[in-house]
């Protein structure tokens, strides 16, 4: 059954170093034609009998969907614990189980538009394919790279092949710009007078990204990174305050409703210290003594 | 050819395998990966009376071949359940066991008198009554921690369900004594028991030191839970064989991940088994599980598979 997702046993064709991320590129027969920028795979770690459950969720950095091996699908990995650990230390043709593609896309502007696209860390990895669709529509585009130091950033030299021009900041300055890459995106905006900014990366970027926007009046189209059990929208752990086109705000499922959002939808009152809590106008808010 | 059929009280399914309730959403985002009519049954996740939004996240977190979960019964309310999701499911002609719960046991009465009275509930093989849902802000609202609290909710849940439709209700391991649960809702008109909800679990992150999820504790399921699953069934089974209590068919849950896993529940007698947290790693795995349930049967030379239901108690080898 396709409805525009597949699982599939993927292979692993390659598996690099780059920077302080895995770029790894596998199998995935029938995904890359289903595939748009902003979308995400859902990776089994450890094999069929692995007590490590969750899936591991990642953006899609690129698809191929024809060559050598047939469709292929590429994702940046960050080895943070056991399940990435693994992933990272798969070997060309080990096999991997992968699932997608999922979630929305990020919107394409009907008209050819200025773009600016900000990448925090390796969440720069869709960015490239997405600034390629939209030089294709014509639109003018610009990419901020931003991370904390210069190991951490991804794409530096993809991001100059596929975008009119790139800036990049670390916060120890060790490349680019010192800072956020707040420091830079206002005068970018203002410059080029976009109207649409994507992001992806933390949500404290994400944020950042999205009042920046605002107040030089560009629309925030946010691919968010949630922690996600299946990715497939049945387990109800990566839900998000998000107010919809009636302003009613409600906890949504950002692996179905997402990951891309307005970033002007994003509740981000709700995000603090590591929690992100239910608004109390939201729909079905506990009342008091909790759910 | 295996007969995999079963009968749940009266009604006959034409395979035992089923989604677990909440695991598997209402059946849309499963629907892509294989036909949730292959199923046995399709058990909906648990709906109450009002729209509900759930916890503050995190609400997950993984342990060692399982997960613990904080969601809070998170849901559309039932009047936008059976007009959506239900119908839906209804069109597809799934056989579907729909999962209720109250914060009172005239909620759940409420509950269940507007899924019978919605145009769907003829696609409803049975209500599975969620008694023991441990995300709840009050404790004493976990009515399967007290035999007379399970024994007041499947009562009126009973009375509202027309007959011919099970009621079964869903009990949770965290008891003293899940024979004496299972005892009272039987007593009070359950037509079938579920066992078992998750246990009461939480994590510590140890970057932050404090409890990793927002809601502090959360249900801990996945292969980890799989034995107490297996022992809760065998000991509510074993007391109906002795007569303890009255008979009744049991449907097995708790860490199912393949059809070998399955056929624990069921030699423990189980009639039926849903797939949870299973679904989370391979989305196709509650198809999966029957497609392999079905190879251990025949592995087994018996040509139905009722008749391995239970059959660990005829083969224990008393010392």
């Amino acid at each position: 059954m396709s409805a525009g997702v597949v699982q599939t046993p993927g292979e692993v064709v390659a598996n690099r170093r780059v920077g302080a991320y895995h770029h790894l590129t596998v199998t995935a027969p029938g995904l890359a034609e289903l595939a748009h920028p902003g979308q995400f795979a859902a990776f089994a770690v450890g094999g069929e009998t692995s007590a490590t459950l969750l899936r591991r969720c990642f953006s899609i950095h690129r698809v191929r969907p024809t060559g050598t091996y047939g469709g292929t699908l590429d994702v940046v990995v960050a080895a943070h614990g056991p399940g990435t650990q693994w992933l990272t230390g798969l070997r060309t043709h080990d096999a991997v189980d992968v699932v997608g593609p999922l979630g929305r896309p990020f919107p394409l502007p009907a008209d050819p538009v200025p773009c600016v696209l900000v990448g925090g860390g390796y969440g720069s990895a869709p960015l490239f394919w997405l600034a390629e669709a939209l030089r294709e529509r014509g639109c003018p585009v610009e990419i901020v790279l931003g991370a904390a130091s210069e190991d951490r950033l991804f794409g530096v030299v993809e991001a100059r092949r596929s975008a009119d021009r790139v800036h990049v900041t670390t916060d120890d300055g060790s490349a680019g710009t010192r800072g956020r890459v707040t420091a830079v995106l206002g005068e970018v905006l203002e410059r080029t007078g976009a109207a649409v900014a994507y992001a992806c990366g933390p949500m404290a970027m994400l944020r950042a990204v999205t009042e920046v926007a605002s107040a030089h009046g560009a629309v925030a189209q946010v691919a968010v990174e949630e922690s996600m059990a299946c990715g497939v929208g049945v387990c109800m752990t990566c839900v998000m305050p998000v107010t919809g086109n009636d302003g009613v705000t409600r906890m949504v499922r950002s692996c179905v409703e997402g990951p891309v959002f307005r970033g002007d939808r994003v509740r981000w009152d709700a995000f603090a210290d590591g929690i992100c809590r239910v608004p109390d106008d939201a729909v079905g808010a506990p009342r008091a003594g909790g759910h | 050819m295996v007969d995999m059929s079963t009968t749940l009280a009266g009604t006959v399914l034409p395979n035992p395998v089923m989604t677990a309730s909440g695991c598997a959403a209402n059946g849309k985002e499963l629907n892509r990966f294989f036909p949730v009519t292959d199923l046995g049954a399709f058990v909906t996740k648990t709906v109450m009376l009002d729209p509900r939004s759930g916890r503050p996240t995190p609400r997950m977190a993984e342990t060692s071949s399982g997960m613990l979960n904080s969601i809070g019964l998170q849901g559309p309310g039932i009047d936008a359940f059976v007009e959506h999701d239900l119908a839906w499911l209804a069109e597809r002609g799934a056989r579907v066991l729909v999962s209720v719960a109250g914060n009172t046991a005239e909620e759940f009465g409420e509950v269940v008198q507007r899924l019978v009275a919605s145009p769907a509930f003829s696609c409803v093989v049975g209500v599975e009554a969620n008694i023991s849902c441990p995300n709840v802000a009050n404790r004493g609202l976990v009515f399967a921690c007290d035999p007379v609290s399970s024994e007041q909710v499947v009562r009126i849940v009973r009375t509202r369900v027309p007959e011919g439709v099970p009621v079964v209700a869903k009990l949770t391991p965290d008891v003293t004594d899940i024979v004496a649960v299972a005892e009272a809702a039987v007593r009070a008109g359950a037509d079938g028991l579920t066992m078992i909800n998750t246990l009461l679990g939480i994590v510590i992150d140890t970057d932050l030191l404090r409890p990793q999820l927002a809601g502090v504790t959360g249900g801990l399921s996945g292969p980890a839970v799989r034995p107490v699953a297996v022992r809760a069934v065998w000991q509510v089974v074993a007391a109906m064989r002795e007569g303890r209590l009255p008979t009744a068919p049991v449907i097995g849950v708790g860490g199912v991940r393949t059809g070998r896993d399955a056929l624990e529940l069921v030699a423990a007698g189980a009639a039926a088994v849903q797939v949870g947290t299973a679904t989370f790693n391979d989305p196709s795995a509650p198809r999966r599980v029957l497609a392999e349930l079905e190879a251990e049967v025949a592995r087994h030379g018996v040509d139905r598979f009722a008749d391995l239901v239970g059959i660990a108690h005829d083969r224990m080898v008393r010392p």
